[in-house]
């Protein structure tokens, strides 16, 4: 049904959101908690921080990432001394760039869970005898599940569909860094393209729905259970 | 078991202090709504630092200027005004929540004792948004039993119910202090509860 070249492409994208997705996770998840939590100075900087992917033109994201972690940038030069790693023109860098772009998204889906837990509750299993970690553990995790769980469905559609910081930061190479929306644009632009864009935009819309699906289910499996059993 | 309690604390504008000793039974703590019983509970609990004084249970000390045990460590069991229980675990996870956390050393009833106790064996597979106003209250008493206190502290416990299930749920106190003789300390500001429930009474004022 699909072509080799396809399958690489949506391998790729897979991957590429994927790995992003699941590195960004504890990150945005601590953001998120610190954010809901605590209040300290500077709070207000780093809230803006998180969110400036969400407001910035993808491009200048893709540009400010190429300034940092290029061979001559602060992170790129470092990284490369240190550990001989380059994320320039590799898949890496897509996933980089589909992580910074998910950031935000992520942190305020689980940012919203997080503040409607009740703290009474965490307070109660202190009484109970839990140490904080017990109780973030058993209490307010679990509690913050659906949260989470929205915050990979929204990561991964936004990391899947990330374009402009992406081919700016590490160009549009085919089986390295050409993910679906960087292949559509690829498509268009050869005459007679016009039959893989089509295929290639199906794939899109199946992906994406998939991953909704997913997420609903397993948002019910886990928050629904609770209803079904109780009636 | 004595209860020493002499504590205080700034809350904007006014100060919350109490300076009592409770004895075994139920001590109450009486007064109007709004002058920090609630406080001074989550204070014995760990919950609330207090400013200054001290808390004392028998031999052992809560907190004084160079002790402040935290809630996990003070063995102080707390059935809250609105049970609290955790909506994401059934009864029986709620039951054993505490249970598993305490010393097997410390313990003093069994989970089938508790059960058998408060009558709640029909209970334990369903989730805590089904369960009614008194049957909450008994899960939650049951957890905080379980985790082997040394005292209870009650928060006007009786105050979300209606007047058959606090019917229901007195004699279960009164059970707790005679039969478990644990000693307990009581909120409340209704008269005639503290007239039926209370060993002695501390009136707490303005």
């Amino acid at each position: 049904m699909l072509a080799p070249e396809e399958w690489g492409i949506v391998a790729l994208s897979l991957k590429v959101g994927g790995v992003a997705v699941l590195a960004t996770l504890p990150i945005a998840f601590a953001l998120a908690w610190i954010l809901a939590r605590h209040r300290f100075p500077g709070r207000v900087v780093l809230d803006a921080l998180v969110h400036l992917p969400l407001v910035l033109p993808p491009v200048v994201t893709g540009w400010l990432l190429l300034i940092a972690f290029g061979p001559f940038g602060p992170v790129g030069r470092w990284l490369e001394s240190w550990f001989g790693v380059s994320l320039m023109f590799r898949w890496t860098g897509a996933a980089l760039a589909a992580a910074i772009m998910a950031l935000p998204l992520m942190v305020r889906a689980m940012r919203l869970s997080i503040e409607g837990i009740d703290r009474r509750l965490e307070g109660a299993a202190r009484t109970l005898g839990a140490s904080p970690w017990h109780s973030f553990w058993t209490i307010s995790l679990p509690l913050a599940l659906p949260g989470v769980l929205a915050a990979l469905v929204l990561g991964f559609a936004r990391s899947i569909g990330e374009f402009g910081a992406t081919i700016t930061f590490v160009s549009n190479i085919p089986g390295e860094t050409r993910t679906l929306p960087l292949a559509i644009y690829s498509a268009l632009q050869v005459p007679g393209g016009e039959t893989m864009v089509t295929r290639l935009a199906l794939l899109s819309v199946a992906l994406s729905l998939g991953a909704l699906v997913l997420s609903e289910w397993l948002v019910r499996r886990t928050h629904g259970e609770r209803q079904r059993h109780g009636d | 078991m004595a209860i020493d309690i002499d504590v205080a604390k700034r809350r904007g504008e006014r100060t919350i202090a109490a300076r009592f000793t409770a004895g075994p039974g139920l001590t109450a703590l009486f007064g109007p709504s709004g002058v920090g019983k609630t406080s001074i509970l989550n204070m014995v609990a760990g919950l609330l630092k207090p400013d200054r004084g001290h808390i004392r249970i028998g031999e052992r000390t809560l907190f004084d200027g160079a002790v402040d045990l935290p809630p996990e460590a003070r063995r102080v069991g707390y059935v809250f005004q609105d049970g609290r229980l955790f909506p994401h675990r059934r009864v029986r996870a709620n039951l054993t929540y505490g249970f598993d956390l305490a010393d097997p050393g410390n313990r003093w009833m069994s989970f089938d004792e508790a059960v058998a106790f408060l009558g709640i064996g029909d209970l334990l597979d369903r989730w805590p948004h089904s369960l009614s106003g008194g049957e909450a209250q008994r899960v939650a008493i049951g957890r905080s039993l379980l985790a082997a206190p040394e005292i209870l502290l009650m928060d006007e416990p009786l105050s979300s119910l209606d007047a058959a299930r606090r019917g229901d749920i007195m004699p279960v106190i009164e059970r707790i202090r005679d039969e478990l003789k644990l000693p307990i300390l009581y909120v409340s500001h209704d008269r005639a509860e503290v007239d039926r429930l209370a060993t002695s009474v501390v009136a707490i004022g303005e």
